[in-house]
């Protein structure tokens, strides 16, 4: 085999590893799209915003330090103490759920049957409210994300692969975080199809997401849906943020990943949680593969815009995405 | 046939009515300047057929809404198993034991018939959500058991051969069965069907009214229904509440009904100036 052959299957392998994490953040969006129509552009700084969290959380931040001092006069910043990464996963799910909780409550409780535009307009406030939040209970300095996870190339892999193509080739070089992430993405997803398919309030939220008069019919509380599916949407956040942050340090620009996912969404379909996953492996692979093979002839940086025209070539000849419900109008 | 009396009567063919399940009391109900019910009382008791007929507009699909709590009457009462029914939502009377059909159909035409009637049980199902999620406790063998019940309910309605068929693709009277499969599933105290027979050839109506009073045989559910032929409701029904222009004009038994001559009126279209 030629090396260069086997530096393409390592861009292609690198490729779909972080197309998993594109199809994580598009996840967050498939759940709560499904089950309520709003398209929450807010999926990136709840991302962010739970990575935040975790970070103050494990090293013991005094939520909201600045604020309390400036009206106080104190100069608190810290509890002085740590939290072991388990616990403060926990408290992080838990802010979750009071934020999934709070946003129904006060937002979208009183955007019930508003056109779709509205709902998308109210999610764009949200984005700019929580990236606000965020900034004034944990401050906005870039933190590094200490979970203890592995990092760096993984040496196995590369001794192993070395001598495959020759003398030129030194073995694939792949992240062990990007390992580790894959592994994580896979599980989230078991799980989440498991929960959706095999339970009561799987099935309760698929009953939502289809007619909700109907499911009102069997006693079915559309709000405690709504508030189930954002918790959700929040869990799936939380684990971007921190594979994300993980990789490049909890900072503002992580809630730019949700920009990422949009490609995605086009690509795998705004209804479908296989569409993200299969349109975040695509996205994933393709820009990088590009980058490789074209990327040289046209002076590189091709991974800024490939994502967007392989995405809009898709909504030209397919419309409701790759594996997306298909739009029948009747007339 | 006198039926004033409070502790339920015997039918001419021979089953015995319970006291009362559902009690209304002057029901008014307005969509602004419209009164699409007007002071409206009448009782639904223990194990019957009860009928809600009427010409078009005449209220009947309200007076379902009412009950179901899909609307709130601005005037009047609505008694459920011996207690006053407060401000709840729809979902909260489904959930004390009130199950509905739709004139228009509405089921999860993505989810498979199978599906589609376990979301019936979902209130009969006690697991807590930590419970689900983990699938430990009794949430395995809560659904298990729940499942045999659906299927039996499957069954009986004999749709077994589409059990898998995601509803999306069934034809129109097969979904009227799915729909009160669905239902059904709820052990409802009481069942709503909203035009059960609406838009379906002969052949089928006599299927779905043979359901219908199986349904009510088998279980022995109380059942209110809407129905625009005559003919099927004075077959089906014990009893019969007759609405004209959101105003109850005749309520008994089918014979004395069908010769009460202000219904007589309102079927053959006497002018109501």
């Amino acid at each position: 085999m030629s090396a260069d052959f086997l530096y393409g299957i390592e861009v292609i392998i690198n490729g779909l590893m972080s197309g998993v994490l594109y199809a994580l953040v598009a996840l967050g969006f498939v759940l709560i799209f499904k089950a309520s129509g709003i398209f929450n552009f807010a999926q990136g700084v709840m991302a962010l915003f739970s990575a935040l969290t975790l970070v103050g959380i494990m090293e013991g931040q005094v939520p909201f330090a600045h604020l309390i001092n400036a009206v106080f006069g104190t100069s608190i910043h810290n509890f002085g103490w740590t939290v072991p990464a388990i616990l403060a996963i926990i408290l992080t799910m838990g802010v979750m759920v009071i934020f999934a909780w709070m946003v129904q409550k006060f937002l979208f409780r009183h955007l019930v049957g508003q056109p779709h535009i509205i709902l998308f307009m109210a999610t764009i406030g949200l984005a700019y409210f929580l990236e606000g939040v965020g900034d004034l209970m944990w401050g906005s300095s870039i933190k590094r994300l200490e979970l203890g996870l592995p990092q760096g190339g993984s040496l196995a892999i590369e001794n192993l692969t070395s001598g495959l193509g020759g003398d030129d080739f030194y073995g694939f070089f792949i992240d062990k975080l990007d390992i580790v992430a894959t592994i994580v993405a896979i599980l989230l997803v078991i799980m989440l199809v498991a929960f959706s398919q095999f339970t009561k309030y799987g099935r309760a939220m698929r009953a939502v997401a289809d007619d909700h008069q109907a499911a009102l019919s069997v006693g079915i509380s559309l709000n405690f849906i709504w508030v189930l599916v954002w918790s959700l949407a929040g869990f799936v956040a939380l684990v971007a943020g921190v594979m994300w942050g993980a990789k490049s340090g909890v900072q503002f620009s992580l809630s730019l990943i949700a920009l990422k996912a949009l490609p995605v969404l086009m690509l795998g379909g705004f209804t479908s949680i296989p569409g993200a996953i299969v349109g975040g492996l695509i996205i994933g692979v393709g820009e990088k593969l590009f980058e490789y093979l074209v990327g040289p002839m046209v002076g590189g940086a091709t991974e800024n815009w490939f994502a967007y025209v392989l995405a809009l070539v898709f909504l030209i000849f397919r419309p409701q995405g790759l594996l997306g419900e298909r739009i029948i109008e009747r007339v | 046939m006198n039926i004033q009396a409070t502790d339920g009567y015997v039918t001419e063919d021979g089953r015995t009515i319970g006291g009362t399940v559902l009690d209304l009391k002057n029901i008014t109900l307005r969509f602004g300047g419209l009164t699409a019910i007007n002071d409206i009382s009448f009782d639904i008791r223990k194990g019957e057929i009860r009928a809600i007929i009427g010409p078009n507009g005449a209220g009947k699909s309200s007076m379902l809404n009412v009950i179901s709590g899909f609307y709130k009457p601005q005037e009047g009462e609505v008694w459920f198993n011996g207690k006053k029914r407060g401000a709840v939502k729809p979902y909260e009377v489904a959930r004390h034991g009130v199950a509905r059909t739709f004139q228009n159909i509405a089921l999860f035409e993505g989810m498979s018939v199978l599906d589609n009637v376990m979301t019936g049980r979902l209130n009969l199902m006690k697991a807590s959500i930590w419970q689900q999620a983990l699938w430990v406790g009794k949430a395995e063998k809560e659904e298990i058991e729940n499942r045999q019940k659906v299927e039996h309910i499957i069954d009986f309605l004999e749709i077994q051969a589409i059990r898998k068929t995601p509803v999306g693709r069934l034809p129109y009277g097969l979904k009227k069965r799915v729909e009160l499969a669905r239902a059904l599933a709820a052990e409802p105290d009481l069942l709503l069907l909203d035009e059960p027979m609406a838009g379906m050839n002969v052949e089928e109506k006599e299927d779905m009214s043979r359901f219908i009073l199986d349904v009510n045989d088998e279980f022995g559910t109380t059942i209110a229904l809407i129905e625009h032929d005559m003919g099927v409701v004075m077959d089906l029904s014990d009893r019969v509440v007759v609405m004209d222009y959101g105003r109850k004009i005749g309520d008994g038994v089918p014979d004395e009904v069908r010769n009460n001559p202000e219904v007589i009126d309102a079927y053959l279209g006497v002018s109501h100036d």
